[in-house]
């Protein structure tokens, strides 16, 4: 059986995407998946996803309706503002939600990894996440890692 | 050729169209005959290679009234 261990550093709603769509991808196609999800990354094993977002700040490669000067872009509630528009379009294109893409990923048997060390220096709290994953550390992820046919970072 | 599932992946994105397909073979017998019914051109492409690495095989790819229609066959 092929192998493919995904290590998911990135919380934002447009770096998400990658991970999800790949594991679970792969794992229809037959592979064995893990995804180590470290540092930011760990907002995506959340129950709640409502959290993560899209910023257009620093972002100048996001299409925007209206071009829009970065001074603009720092006010209050423009981060929820293309949030809304990024899911309303998500959805409108017909491309599945973070939480459909990431329950099909966990009915395939993808493994999802927390990084422990990520949930202690963020004091997390693990009952805000979802069930079915393990907490390990580096040595734990390479050794699955290292058995691989695709091996990428997000 | 003969039907033995029907798949409406219209309106869907990458990778729903192959992810669903996936879920539909699952409880369909060898040799039986899925039809998947698509509007994203990307699926062309992508259902060719899920057939490649799953060993289903992809019978017929067609463009019908601007629809995408593939027959797979269970393995």
């Amino acid at each position: 059986m092929k192998k493919m261990a995904i290590i998911a550093t990135k919380g934002t709603l447009d770096m998400a995407y990658p991970p999800f769509i790949l594991a679970s991808t792969a794992a229809a196609l037959g592979y064995e998946v893990q995804v180590f999800f470290t540092f930011y990354g760990l907002q995506l094993l959340r129950k709640d996803l409502s959290d993560v977002k899209i910023s257009p700040l620093a972002n100048p490669a996001m299409p925007m309706p209206v071009p829009m000067p970065v001074l603009v872009q720092v006010l209050p509630g423009m981060e929820t503002m293309a949030t809304m528009m990024m899911k309303d379009k998500l959805k409108k294109k017909g491309v599945a939600s973070l939480e459909e893409l990431r329950a099909v990923c966990q009915e395939a048997d993808v493994k999802f990894i927390a990084c422990q060390m990520t949930v202690d220096l963020f004091d997390f709290d693990k009952s805000e996440f979802i069930d079915g994953i393990e907490y390990g550390g580096a040595a734990m992820f390479m050794e699955f890692a290292g058995e691989t046919d695709i091996c990428l970072f997000v | 050729m003969n039907v033995d599932k029907e798949l409406d992946a219209r309106g869907l994105n990458c990778p729903l169209p192959i992810l669903k397909t996936k879920k539909s073979l699952a409880d369909m017998t060898a040799g039986q005959v899925l039809k998947v019914v698509s509007t994203d051109p990307g699926s062309v492409k992508d259902m060719q290679a899920f057939a490649n690495q799953t060993g289903n095989a992809l019978v017929s790819s067609t463009v019908e009234k601007g629809e995408y229609v593939f027959l797979m066959q269970k393995k």
